[in-house]
């Protein structure tokens, strides 16, 4: 019997897969996410690109032809593909250059409150009480208060701007990670091969940084780009409000915001940011889950 | 369970400190004097400078000025507004049931909505009618509501005339003293014709603006929950006793997979409020979120302030609550 069991072990071991494939393979299997990510993939060219193929400058204006309707409808040319806007300039190019201003400010927001997170995140849990109780209490003042409501105080003490917008954002998004880095790092350093590279001497750098950080990586991978999306809603509600990039930045909030007034004569130019940031947001969100679901198979929402 | 609500209290302590301390030195960083703001550009002579600086407190150390601060919140005094001059707590307070009755309603949207929907999306597990739930959910998830907000008014009320594009209630036809400060239950009081209908009609878009992203969350949530409890020996035992599905579903298991569901919805009276700040601007809705961003604009930093302390006292009072009941209703998170 025991030399049956001996024979079948190395036919029970895996062929070795290296692990982004593995990656690859579980996370196609969702097809939202696949579809999500490609669009990504998409507007992240465009964005790249916006110099080279936006038909024109996102302020350019054009003096004789304002707010021209798109392509399709009655009164549109194909000059101005999506038409163009209270002063004449054109849809298409501002939109394609708002889609490099929303992921600039998604993932500056998400690179900050990232690295910001993970040092107040491990400072938490590796430089003793006072550092922890402090930090865990600014974050927790920090989530008591309703986000566009903190983020607005933000823009108003600084000035509304497109580096402000990104301040507060990242001021209001920030906690989100310190806590995931924290609660992670906590279960992390409770494990035994932790104490083994203690054991061994390692030293207190070393340790939170090669030892313990790369094990929390994963739900801060995901969280990272759902964050994304997150940020971008934000700064198009800011912008919208009027307290983000200022005008005449071809952000898809602001953009929002100055097409109100044409709202009953010309209901495109309010219709189309809108599809921008939608379309985005979806996307990203698509793409997060399916990010989820392929690196930790236990917070797999069923 | 009095120990818990105690140390639940006291946690909540430190964040109020903190709190008031980051509204104090917010205020004090915003460039520009605020004397020089409150008088204007003609400027005055230096001794009335000196008076109103005085009148501020500002001629007093920092710590000092932080110390009355802390003072007068401790008293209810939450400031003036400079543009009106009213006390903060007195416009505060008169706007609040206006945005409270809002969140009601989106809530109500959010809830009668999407618990079903979570549950029958359980039910028939991978079906279209589940895969486009779903879809709708992540859409819904991801909406920006400023512009949800402006496209249903160019559809609903523009283009099709079904209900009015601003406001709470016709103001022409039906005026009425507000005694509660909510237009619908106001209305009703009144007994006017129509105008509980009227009052209705105004509510039913900003409403549904609001109750959006509450609808998607608490759809998903409803569904994940649902799965999980299906999959439990009780609901096993209900059916293999042949009871009836409809009432498997909708009693076994439904109750069950709704303590998650209600913790959920009270943790989005936050979200509710921020919500609520692009609700009532698109639809000129009275409440204090408009409020707040007409503060900004008027550059009316007291207002700011207080509005920030009072909305962010709101919901940590709601959490605290929500925290309670849950404890209350589940020993375990007590002795936690």
């Amino acid at each position: 019997m025991a030399d049956i069991v001996v024979q079948d072990i190395p036919a029970a071991i895996p062929q070795d897969v290296s692990p982004l494939r593995a990656f690859w393979d579980a996370f196609k299997e969702n097809r939202g996410a696949v579809a999500g990510l490609f669009v990504v993939l998409l507007i992240v060219l465009i964005a790249i690109l916006a110099d080279v193929i936006a038909p024109y400058g996102p302020n350019e204006q054009f003096r004789d032809a304002v707010r021209v309707a798109p392509m399709w409808t009655d009164g549109g040319s194909s000059r101005f593909i999506l038409g163009t806007d209270g002063i004449g300039r054109d849809m298409l190019s501002r939109l394609m250059h708002g889609a490099r201003i929303s992921l600039f400010i998604g993932t500056a927001v998400m690179g900050v409150s990232f690295i910001i997170g993970v040092l107040l995140g491990l400072a938490c849990v590796s430089l003793g009480n006072t550092v922890d109780v402090l930090v865990t209490r600014l974050m927790d003042l920090i989530m008591a208060v309703p986000s566009l409501v903190l983020a607005i105080l933000v823009v108003a003490v600084l000035g509304p701007s497109l580096t402000n917008t990104i301040v507060a954002v990242t001021i209001v998004y920030l906690p989100r990670y310190v806590r995931l880095v924290r609660a992670s790092a906590l279960t992390e350093l409770g494990k035994d091969y932790v104490t083994a590279a203690r054991v061994a001497g390692v030293g207190p750098w070393r340790l939170m940084f090669t030892t313990v950080l790369p094990n929390c990586l994963s739900p801060l991978i995901v969280q990272a780009a759902l964050g994304v999306s997150d940020a971008i809603l934000e700064a198009a509600a800011l912008g919208f409000l009027g307290l983000g990039a200022q005008p005449p930045t071809a952000e898809w909030g602001t953009m929002l915001a100055d097409a109100r007034e044409f709202i009953r004569s010309d209901p495109w130019l309010v219709t189309l940011p809108g599809i921008a940031i939608l379309i985005t947001v979806v996307s990203i969100n698509l793409a997060g889950d399916g990010l989820r679901d392929a690196l930790d198979p236990k917070m797999r929402r069923s | 369970m009095l120990r818990f609500i105690l140390r639940r209290l006291a946690l909540t302590i430190p964040t109020f400190i903190a709190l008031m301390f980051v509204t104090f030195v917010a205020i004090r960083m915003v460039p520009g004097d605020p004397v020089e703001v409150r008088v204007g550009e003609r400027g005055i002579s230096a001794e009335r400078l000196e008076m109103f600086r005085r009148e501020l407190g500002l001629d007093q150390p920092v710590w000092k000025q932080f110390a009355d601060y802390v003072w007068q919140l401790a008293h209810g005094d939450f400031g003036s507004s400079i543009a009106t001059n009213q006390k903060v707590l007195t416009e505060f307070a008169a706007l609040f049931p206006a945005t409270i009755e809002l969140s009601v309603a989106g809530m109500l949207f959010a809830v009668l909505l999407g618990i079903p929907a979570g549950t029958i999306a359980a039910a028939r597990r991978g079906s279209v009618y589940d895969q486009t739930l779903m879809g709708l959910s992540v859409t819904g998830y991801s909406m920006p509501i400023f512009w949800w907000g402006l496209l249903l008014i160019m559809f609903v009320a523009e283009r099709w005339g079904l209900t009015p594009v601003s406001g709470r209630i016709d103001l022409i036809k039906y005026y009425f003293e507000p005694v509660t400060g909510f237009m619908v239950i106001d209305a009703w009081l009144s007994g006017q014709a129509g105008a509980v209908k009227d009052a209705l009609h105004h509510l039913v878009l900003p409403a549904i603006v609001l109750g959006t992203i509450p609808l998607a969350v608490i759809a998903r949530m409803t569904r994940s929950a649902m799965l999980e409890v299906l999959g439990e020996d009780y609901v096993r035992t209900a059916r293999a006793k042949g009871v009836p599905v409809w009432r498997v579903i909708g009693v076994h298991a439904l109750r069950n997979a709704l303590i998650p569901v209600v913790t959920i919805i009270g943790l989005q009276v936050g979200a509710l409020m921020a919500g609520a700040v692009l609700t009532e601007t698109i639809f000129s809705w009275p409440g204090v979120g408009k409020w707040l961003i007409e503060s900004i604009a008027r550059r009316d930093y007291p207002a700011l302030q207080g509005g920030v302390m009072l909305i962010s006292s709101v919901v940590i009072g709601v959490n605290l609550l929500v925290d309670l009941t849950y404890g209350f209703i589940n020993p375990r998170i007590r002795h936690g």
